[in-house]
């Protein structure tokens, strides 16, 4: 199932990235754009709460107010609210089913899953309460289906559904008690939100600017070109026969017409729990973590910089080295990615003194071993335009090996320290170098693409050598299923190889 | 892909992300009762008998509880079931039993029914049993109703005058 899912996002992303380039392709802003249509509906609510009547006999009169009377700015407030609310459904179901496909949920990777969880349940809290408010008949409807679901459960003293049985029983305290969870639902919704990013170093929470302009305005044009309005008037005394539903919140509720609600809530509950285990079904099995060895490391920090996961703190120094701090690893929150090894200034293969061992890395993929396979790997290649292809596991570069060239995979391409591609082509090991790994923004193990792409453009330490010709440096970034596009870009950076001589400083 | 392409399958997609958006906020619609039916919504809400009678403290037995814990009665917490029959122009349409409320089934009884009727003129025939009875009625109601299509009747019961509301 995660590959059918894999492929079919593949598929979808690949016109978008083209089209919007991949750093901005939607997509790979799932979560930054659902942060963003969170702010959206916060600001516009925030204005329309100025204007409205929290008082259940005059709700429908002050929206109407605010829908029509100043529709150049209310009117739009409105929309805005519901349409980027709807959004937010959208991108967060895209997000859970984006991350379940690129399995971005098991092991350590637990916790933003398991948050997310409640967050699925706090975002429909809000916006079925925020459709309570408007007081139509819409929310006749969802008011008295809701109640009704609600008294399924036995842990009310009276049914909630009394309070809608007609227009006399209708009381105020109820619908006070829905603008109270309307305001307060979104400050904890947001309050989850950042729980959910807490093991995520960098998260991004806002989405490129041209695609937050673009969706805005997207929203913007749609809240004018069909503007949110309300329904007639509640009336407990009318049913309302036929409701203009929100499919986005509401999907579930003609369901509660045709299944027992205790089978719902089962369905709600189960399915929930069975969200909520995913990530050990069935459970990773945790590679070792990351290692520091004081002798090696001089506590310079961007090891714990680069870590995606925030899983490196700088302590202070426990040895008599004349450092200050030095690089602690927390294994709880490691992935093994190794980009903290990338990032280390002495894993370098030009080291001569002493065996090759740097302040950080993999114990299963040692850095020393790694130029044993370069080496390795280039005597074993053939022909003048020999070309290193270096990999991360999941990219699917391992079936490009051939005679000329030769293709070395680690968990993250980010774990490939720069001096590495200028020891291949100093040490004339190979005529091109070329990294291959996921797509922008869609990295396995988060942000492995980007620093390398910054360590070759030498905006990012440890930089790669100026001396280092670039055009025999190539990127591939491609996701594993395009092996075709890899083939391609492969052969046109072979083209451009000169045969055999290297124009090395 | 050339930019113009570029640029016109963005707007392409932003097209199709707010119009999915704008229309699947409201639309399509749904049917959510029939329209040529009346709805009738039953909510009785409580509190039965208790099952053992009360006993009146003695002078001797108050005195001896704590000044804020003293009381004539001694009750205990336990209360009835309550039965509650619908009969529509003599027709059995609600048999139902409920048990009370709370942990110590010491809080009040409830029911919540909702079903439809043709509209027109229909006998509504209400018994129900908030004792320990095991036969009999402690409340019987019986009433003619007109029911218009596309409106609720509801059915209430007012503990404090023991009366059942139809409205």
């Amino acid at each position: 199932m995660k590959r059918v899912l894999a492929a079919l996002f593949a598929r979808i992303e690949a016109p978008l990235a083209a089209a919007f380039g991949p750093r901005n392709q939607p997509f790979a802003n799932l979560g930054a754009l659902g942060w963003f249509f969170f702010w959206i509906a916060a600001v516009s609510g925030i204005y329309l709460y100025i204007f409205f009547d929290t008082g259940v006999v005059n709700a429908w009169e002050s929206v109407e107010a605010i829908t029509h009377e100043q529709w150049y700015a209310g009117g739009v407030m409105r929309s805005l609210h519901r349409y980027s609310s709807d959004a937010l459904v959208v991108v967060v179901v895209l997000h859970l089913l984006r991350e379940f496909a690129l399995d971005r949920l098991r092991g350590k990777r637990f916790f933003a899953w398991l948050t997310g969880v409640p967050l699925l349940w706090l975002i429909y809290v809000c916006g079925i309460s925020g459709y309570w408010l408007v007081w139509d008949e819409l929310a006749q409807y969802i008011a008295i289906a809701s109640a009704e679901w609600l008294d399924v459960l036995p842990i009310f003293g009276e049914p909630i559904a009394n309070n809608f049985l007609n227009s006399e029983t209708l009381g105020g305290r109820f619908f006070t008690l829905m603008v109270f969870i309307h305001i307060f639902g979104p400050l904890f919704l947001l309050l989850m939100m950042w729980v959910h990013i807490q093991r995520h170093a960098r998260a991004r929470v806002n989405p490129p600017r041209a695609l937050a302009t673009g969706t805005l305005a997207a929203l913007l044009a749609l809240s004018l070109a069909y503007p949110a309005v309300s329904q007639p008037p509640a009336d407990l005394d009318v049913v309302p026969a036929s409701v203009g539903l929100d499919w986005f919140y509401l999907a579930g509720f003609p369901l509660l017409d045709v299944v027992p609600g205790g089978i719902m809530w089962l369905a709600v509950g189960g399915g929930s729990l069975l969200l909520a285990i995913l990530p050990w079904a069935p459970p990773a099995k945790s590679p070792p973590v990351a290692v520091v060895d004081l002798d090696n490391c001089n506590g310079c920090g961007r090891c714990a910089d680069d870590c995606p996961y925030g899983a490196i703190e700088m302590a202070p120094r426990s040895d008599d080295k004349a450092y200050d701090r030095e690089a602690v690893v927390d294994a709880d929150l490691c992935l093994s990615c190794g980009i903290c090894a990338g990032a280390c200034p002495t894993a370098t293969p030009f080291r001569r003194a002493g065996p090759l061992v740097p302040g950080i890395e993999l114990p299963q993929q040692r850095i020393a071993a790694l130029r044993e396979q370069v080496i390795q790997l280039s005597a074993d290649l053939s022909g003048d335009r020999r070309i290193v292809v270096f990999a991360c596991d999941q990219a699917g570069a391992d079936t490009l090996a051939r005679d000329d060239t030769g293709v070395l995979t680690m968990p993250c391409v980010g774990m490939l320290p720069p001096p590495f591609i200028d020891f291949v082509l100093s040490r004339r090991l190979a005529e091109g170098v070329m990294l291959a790994g996921c797509p922008e923004h869609a990295c396995h193990y988060r942000l492995g693409d980007d620093w390398t792409r910054q360590r070759v453009a030498r905006t990012r330490d440890p930089f790669l050598r100026e001396r280092v010709p670039r055009q025999r440096v190539a990127q591939n970034w491609q996701r594993p299923h395009r092996r075709d596009l890899r083939v391609t870009e492969l052969a046109a950076f072979r083209a451009t190889l000169a045969d055999g001589s290297t124009d090395h400083a | 892909m050339p930019r113009v392409a570029g640029i016109a399958l963005q707007i392409v997609a932003y097209a199709a992300f707010a119009a999915s958006i704008g229309y699947l906020s409201s639309s399509p619609d749904y049917r959510y009762g029939n329209e040529r039916m009346a709805v009738v919504k039953i909510s009785v809400s409580h509190a039965t008998e208790r099952l053992e009678p009360c006993e009146a403290l003695s002078p001797e037995e108050i005195a001896k509880l704590a000044p804020n814990m003293r009381r004539d009665l001694q009750c205990a917490r336990e209360r009835a079931s309550l039965t509650l029959e619908l009969a529509v122009d003599g027709v059995g349409m609600l048999d139902l039993r409920e048990p009370p409320s709370g942990l110590w089934s010491d809080g009040p009884a409830s029911v919540y029914r909702r079903f439809e009727l043709p509209p027109g003129r229909h006998r509504l025939a209400l018994r129900m049993r908030d004792s320990a009875r095991a036969e009999g009625w402690d409340y019987e109601h019986a009433q003619d109703v007109e029911l218009a299509a596309g409106r609720y009747l509801t059915v209430t019961f007012r503990s404090e005058t023991g009366e059942f509301v139809l409205r």
